[in-house]
């Protein structure tokens, strides 16, 4: 058939959701910690250069995003949250998502070389292998960790950030990088303990599911704890400050009696609140990390200025 | 079927070539600021051995 208007599918995708395989909520956080790295540094770039650097950070994150959304596209399927993406709902063919993911991997690692450094884009390589082969294809479906491995390749951007301005990891970059790490499993877990039929029906092993919703209470607050420490020992470093410390010493106080709220809760309390704890510790935890990487990028924007970390005082 | 000019499959997918083409055009736009950034700050240095046989 030569007739250029044969089709083999009733929907033809627009940009809207080639965009939507990017994971465009992933990309704006990507965006925002990818930027604070890179303004916490010690030594700045021109603005055209970070500019094009956190573009080309975004752009491996949405990479990242796609090859994730083709792998997963079977439990995608029967998840309620996920059955609207771009794959499971007809409307991008998979293979059109593997392209596009491949493709802009490439595109975001060398332009990132080029208007960065190779360390940098080296980092930006690791990450995307790391979320979509290590964590997709390997570790999301066979371990109840998973969401501990898929938090270190979100944790990657702000030090990607930081080693763009200065060429080498700093003690700031990887403190910033456990930042994310360790605020990442309480924040999912939580979500898990009141979207729960989601990951039963993929079959994806959450903690909740392997190893029970107790156990999956005692690791929020294990997590917490440990996040507690590292956050207010941040603010002792030169990404931090006063105001960081103040930020702080708040968000952290008030996410461990989070934490330690659902820790003493049973199933039994749960539910007759309709897990109105849960919920409430996972809205903290979404704010808790916007409000952390606000202070360390306050905290920079006010060192022209004589103010900002500890020097001034 | 009469030959038209414009099909509706045209118009849907005038949107997405039009996208790729403003992305296309600011990828050049960026590519080039990025080069006259770099090349006018001064550190991109020619290798030695073209300097000397230049100068």
């Amino acid at each position: 058939m030569t007739d250029a208007t044969h089709i083999t599918r009733d929907y033809e995708p627009t940009m809207g959701d080639y965009f939507a395989l990017l994971k465009p909520r992933v990309m704006s956080l990507v965006v925002f910690t990818a930027f604070v790295g890179l303004l916490a540094a010690p030594v700045s770039l021109h603005p055209v250069e970070a500019f094009a650097s956190i573009l080309f950070i975004a752009i491996g994150a949405g990479a990242s995003g796609a090859l994730n959304m083709w792998w997963d596209a079977d439990i995608d399927a029967v998840m309620r949250r996920t059955v609207k993406r771009p794959i499971p709902s007809g409307r991008v063919a998979p293979g059109e998502a593997l392209a596009l993911g491949v493709g802009l991997s490439g595109l975001s690692v060398v332009m990132l070389a080029l208007a960065a450094n190779l360390m940098a884009a080296a980092l930006l390589a690791f990450t995307i292998f790391f979320y979509a082969v290590v964590y997709s294809m390997w570790l999301k479906r066979s371990t109840p960790q998973n969401i501990v491995i898929g938090g270190a390749a979100g944790a990657f951007p702000p030090m990607i950030g930081w080693v763009c301005a200065t060429g080498s990891i700093g003690i700031e970059a990887w403190l910033m990088f456990a930042l994310i790490f360790m605020w990442t499993p309480p924040h999912f877990w939580a979500l898990a303990l009141f979207m729960r039929s989601d990951y039963d029906d993929a079959k994806v092993p959450m903690l909740t599911v392997t190893h029970g919703r107790r156990a999956t209470r005692n690791h929020i607050l294990g997590y917490t704890v440990l996040l507690f420490i590292l956050a207010i020992g941040t603010a002792f470093t030169s990404v931090g400050g006063l105001v960081y410390l103040t930020c702080a010493a708040v968000l952290n106080s008030m996410f461990l009696i989070g934490a330690v709220r659902i820790w003493q809760r049973d199933e039994d309390a749960s539910e007759a609140d309709n897990f109105a704890a849960e919920r409430r510790f996972f809205k903290l935890s979404l704010l808790y990390l916007f409000l952390h990487f606000g202070a360390i990028l306050f905290e920079a924007a006010m060192k022209p200025f004589g103010l900002g970390g500890w020097g001034w005082l | 079927m009469a030959l038209r000019p414009e099909h509706e499959l045209h118009q849907r997918r005038k949107g997405r070539n039009v996208g790729v083409g403003l992305l296309l055009v600011s990828f050049i736009v960026l590519v080039f600021a990025l080069t006259f950034v770099k090349v006018t700050r001064g550190d991109f240095e020619l290798p030695n051995a073209q300097t000397g046989a230049n100068g």
